[in-house]
């Protein structure tokens, strides 16, 4: 079941659209916000509501790489290893990041505290290498700084 | 008609046409992949690339996509050209880095599209060096066997099936490198033209789960053109058999009929063929006991029995014209009878009147996809008449490309098309007593029940059209409902309006054609589509058998019966069926498939089923319809009329002794001038092209000289065939035969289904010569409306009173498709139906036991619901294997089952 605000949030958005079957994405982002990840339950729960099939939700979901279908930790590592922050060391920057919290790109740590996830750009080549923690931006990394960096998400 | 060069050459050809359509048509080869001729261009894969030069200076020219280039003047284009070849094997060659290298395994393997098009473009050589991503493949349900690591995201499966036939459970998960065509998670695919997916995909992502049970390759297959024997509308199949075993349905492609797809329970209602349920001795009764004996003996023993006194004939919708026609001529006209409940042979005989009588339009299933407006009546098509529902789904596309053209979108940019209608909905009203599936398409669905539809109906009619009879006293909302659907068939070109046998109401097509003559005029003709319930309903019609209801119920019976393939348990009341029967002394049963009515037969002769049999359907528009055997059965299975036949001279000692299908059809038309075009179906059985029959197993079929050998190490003489002129063997003509008599797609450098494109006139267009079948019954010229008379309409129900309505299910309600395995593992329980307001007030849960009374019966169903239908009616499964409930429609209770 969707929450009450949950549902109160997805109603707000679907006011902007011409119809209820174009909110799907809408709906993913705010059960996600709440929920962290999108679990089958959730698939369900959101196509009950927008009237639409699990499967066409469920397609939905999948097709965007920040809609999470699997669980994520607290805080979700976004780290970029697109061309400008590739030319400023970056894959050795997530090297050691992943090394530090001893998982993979695409992992979780054990304590559920960081997911790791490499992403493509995220418009911020200037100051790169760059990564962004849950809304926040970091720029200009060195690996002394991503240690400093860390310890600010428990 | 404009001019384009292709490679050179000049081509007419129609301006805004699609280039890739219009190239294949010509028979130039373009490889091709997301193209499908029923589903139009989205260009998704990139495989149809041909070179497009600017003018005759132009040497370079530039690399477009075939199946979104529209024809224009002066176009010149180059297939051949070295670097658009390349190109096209790049695409490929991508498409194969993730593709496994399975084929031997494959169940696609040898009639593959993707081998068809690797072969075509010429990529020889993996350079790829890294993994090929793999799946988990999904449990799909018992019809369709999934294995995703095949895919090349062409698109077809979820076009297909989402778009094209209303599914919502298959799509595409995923993006870029790892997506992935399936379900939300594992489960029977719901949509009931899932069957397709199988012919659809041009790889072995989506197989045939059924054949795979015994698999044999295409090239081992002996194939006849035939007709799908599981409801009225006549599609035209394409069984395929191996060591007397019947292994698979194929669809046939009939312009006018079913065009590309069948329905599930046409493709995979055959496995009853191969049960142990068949027929497939010859069997007299000793005592309770029936016993093999042999043909002469069982023969002389019919003859003894069968000379004395009045002999009286049951025929069958299910039967052929030619076998019902064998025992008509046996027993005489005036002792045949059309073997189908009083009320289905009322339905049958004002039906035909209306065809003889009425100025009415009965459209082909092709016709109704152009409609302009379509109202469904009563009827829960999907279930009654499956194929028609495809069909009628397709009115959303025609009007979809209707509105896009305005924009000079191309109709056949389906992509584009579906874009620009968005969530735009079919010009379509259907009037139901419960949710049915064409409502997702539906602009309007009212919920009545069907006595108010009946009356809704008369009042429709009148409101188009003063001259029809009006109706007093309705409910006063109805009205807004009647003078928006009047205005929207009045402003149709094309109206049709829809109904059928599965409401069990004669009234409904009183009612049908009503609105049909309500609506006719000079500048318009509107179409009437009434589906019959069995494959050769109509045929039975023609022939004018009596009806039996009225026999049954005096009692009044003679000493001897024969009764030909029918099960008179799906007719009638068992306790009245127990009675008919025991008045008999000597009962003959012809048929290929035990049923209750064999336990009351003397005397039992094996007939062969449809793939096993020569003979003709007549579909419920009066489209007469040739089958073939696709292979000889086992001695002594035979055609139903060659037994009548034989039995004739044994006891009469003259005639009956056919010995082709065209003998017995020379007699036939002679009785019947109704039939006269039976005779012109298919070329006679002399017929010979440069000298030969037409092969039924393809060039390459293997183990001929060997099939046999546990039996006997030389070589069997091939079975002969007396009523087709064709083969049982390879030997013979391999190429285009007449349209009547292909049965197989096969063409240099095309294996797959797809070699279809090579024996139409223009691709997606009519068969090369015309497609089979003909009608033999065409709505008289006759401008003069005619009407039906308002019924008396019953009273209101008593308190607590429902209206038990019948619910014909896809899978379950076929007499012998509930029989297959597949079909089977898909067929719910019986079950009754209705709102939660009802269940609510008789104490009712999902899935609790209820009583229904009705009639001084009862019968004991499990509980559904559904909100959105009509509260004063509970729908009730009918023809279920478990208890057929032949009396509906009935007024009846319905409380809980107390637990003991």
């Amino acid at each position: 079941m969707l929450s009450e605000q949950e549902k109160k949030e997805i109603a707000e958005e679907l006011e902007h659209l011409p119809r209820k079957t174009a909110g799907g994405l809408e709906a993913l982002r705010v059960v996600q916000k709440y929920r962290s990840w999108i679990s089958d339950e959730a698939v369900s729960d959101i196509s009950e509501y927008l009237g639409m099939s699990e499967t066409q939700i469920d397609g939905l979901a999948s097709f965007y790489n920040l809609i999470y279908r699997k669980p994520v930790g607290r805080h979700v590592i976004l780290f970029c290893d697109s061309i400008s922050c590739w030319i400023k060391n970056a894959d050795n920057l997530q090297e050691q990041l992943g090394k530090h919290l001893g998982i993979k790109p695409g992992e979780t740590t054990s304590d559920d505290r960081f997911t790791l996830i490499p992403v493509a750009c995220l418009g911020a080549c200037d100051k790169a290498p760059v990564m962004m923690i849950d809304d926040d931006l970091h720029v200009n990394l060195t690996e002394e700084k991503i240690k400093e960096i860390l310890e600010q998400y428990k | 008609m404009v001019n384009i060069y292709i490679d050179g050459i000049k081509y007419q050809a129609e301006e805004g046409k699609n280039l890739l359509d219009y190239c294949l048509s010509v028979g130039l080869d373009i490889p091709y992949f997301c193209f499908h001729p029923a589903m139009g261009s989205v260009g998704a894969c990139r495989l149809c690339a041909v070179k497009m030069y600017k003018d005759e200076n132009d040497t370079r020219g530039k690399i477009i996509m075939s199946c979104v280039q529209p024809v224009q003047d002066g176009m010149i284009i180059s297939i051949e050209d070295p670097e658009v070849k390349h190109f096209r094997a790049q695409v490929i060659e991508s498409l194969m880095n993730n593709h496994p290298h399975d084929c031997p395994i494959c169940d696609e393997g040898g009639e593959c599209h993707l081998q068809d098009m690797t072969v075509m473009t010429g990529h020889v050589y993996r350079r790829n060096r890294f993994k090929k991503r793999t799946y988990r493949n999904q449990y799909l349900g018992p019809f369709i066997n999934h294995e995703m690591n095949r895919c090349i995201q062409c698109y077809r499966c979820t076009r297909f099936y989402r778009e094209y036939a209303g599914g919502y459970d298959l799509d595409v998960f995923g993006i870029h490198s790892r997506v992935f065509f399936g379900r939300h998670q594992d489960g029977m695919l719901e949509n009931e033209f899932s069957g397709n997916l199988v012919e659809v995909c041009p790889t072995g992502v989506f197989t045939d789960k059924t054949l795979k049970k015994h698999y044999t390759r295409k090239w081992d297959l002996s194939t006849a053109p035939s007709i799908c024997e599981h409801c009225s509308l006549g599609c035209n199949t394409i069984p395929g058999e191996r060591y007397g075993k019947l292994r698979r349905i194929r669809n046939r492609y009939n312009y006018d009929v079913n065009g590309y797809f069948l329905c599930d329970r046409g493709r995979f209602g055959y496995e009853y063929v191969n049960r142990e349920t068949r027929i497939k001795k010859i069997k007299a009764r000793f005592g309770a006991e029936l016993q093999d004996t042999t043909e002469d003996e069982i023969l002389d023993k019919i003859t003894n029995a069968f000379e004395k006194g009045k002999t009286l004939g049951i025929g069958s919708a299910r039967a052929s014209v030619e076998a019902n026609y064998a025992l008509n001529k046996l027993v005489g006209a005036e002792n045949f009878y059309a073997g189908i409940s009083g009320k289905d042979h009322q339905i049958l005989r004002n039906y035909l009147d209306i065809l003889r009588n009425y100025p009415v339009n009965v459209p082909s299933m092709k016709e109704t996809e152009e409609a302009d407006y379509v109202l469904v009546l009563g009827e829960d098509i999907t279930h009654s008449a499956p194929r028609l529902a495809l069909s009628l789904r397709q009115t959303l596309m025609k009007k979809a490309m209707d509105e896009a053209a305005r924009v000079s979108i191309p109709r056949w940019l389906d992509h584009a098309v579906r874009e620009f209608y968005q969530d735009g909905k079919a010009p379509m009203t259907t009037i139901t007593p419960y949710n049915t599936k064409l409502d997702d398409v539906a602009s309007k669905s009212l919920r009545l029940n069907p006595h108010d539809t009946v009356k809704f109906g008369f009042l429709l009619a009148n409101r188009i059209n003063n001259d029809a009879p009006a109706v007093k006293d309705y409910p006063g909302e109805w009205d807004e409902w009647l003078d928006q659907l009047a205005k929207a068939l009045i402003n149709a070109k094309k109206p049709l309006i829809v109904s059928g046998w599965g409401n069990g109401l004669e009234e409904m097509l009183k009612a049908a054609a009503n609105i049909t003559q309500a609506l006719n005029g000079e500048e318009r003709k509107a179409g009437l589509f009434y589906a019959l319930p069995e494959a050769n309903s109509m045929g039975l019609g023609l022939l004018e058998g009596n009806d039996l209801s009225g026999i049954m119920e005096t009692g009044d019976a003679p000493e001897n019966l024969i009764i030909l393939e029918n099960d008179l348990y799906r007719h009638f009341d068992k306790v009245q069926a127990d009675k008919f029967f025991n008045q008999f002394k000597n009962i003959l049963l012809i048929d290929h498939t035990e049923t209750n009515t064999t336990d009351h037969a003397s005397f039992v002769l094996p007939s062969g089923v449809t793939a096993e049999s020569s003979g003709t359907f007549i579909n419920t528009e009066g489209r007469a319809q040739r089958f073939y055997k696709a292979y000889i059965p086992e001695a002594p299975v035979m055609d139903s009329w060659r037994w009548l036949g034989r039995i004739e001279n044994h006891l009469k000692k003259t005639g009956g002794q056919w010995n082709s299908l065209d003998e017995c059809l020379a007699e036939l038309v002679k009785g019947y001038t109704v039939f006269k075009p039976l005779t012109e179906l298919a070329p006679p059985s002399g017929f010979r092209i440069n000298g030969e029959k037409v092969a039924r197993a393809p060039h390459r079929y293997t183990g001929r000289t060997s099939m046999h050998a546990h039996k006997n190490v030389h070589e069997q003489k091939p079975p002969q065939d007396e009523d087709a002129p064709m083969s049982f063997t390879m030997e013979g003509y391999n190429g285009t035969p007449p349209s009547s008599l292909v049965s197989h797609y096969w063409k240099p450098g095309w294996n797959s289904v797809q070699a279809l494109n090579k024996y139409q006139q223009e691709v997606g267009g009519p068969m090369h010569d015309g497609d089979p079948g003909k009608r033999v019954i065409e709505p008289t010229d006759n401008p003069k409306q005619q009407y039906f008379k308002v019924p008396v309409f019953e009273t209101k129900t008593e308190a607590g009173e429902l209206y038990l309505t019948p619910v014909p299910h896809i899978f379950g309600s076929g007499e012998m498709s509930s029989l297959s395995a597949a079909i089977r593992e898909a067929t719910p329980e019986p079950y009754v139906l209705i709102h939660p307001n009802v269940a609510g007030q008789n104490d009712l849960n999902e899935d609790d036991v209820a009583i229904v009374r009705a009639n001084g019966k009862e019968w004991k169903l499990k509980v559904k619901t559904d909100d959105k239908m009509a509260d004063d009616v509970a729908g009730i499964t009918t023809g279920f294997r478990q208890s057929y409930i032949v009396e509906l429609p009935l007024k009846g209770n319905i409380e809980k089952q107390e637990k003991k």
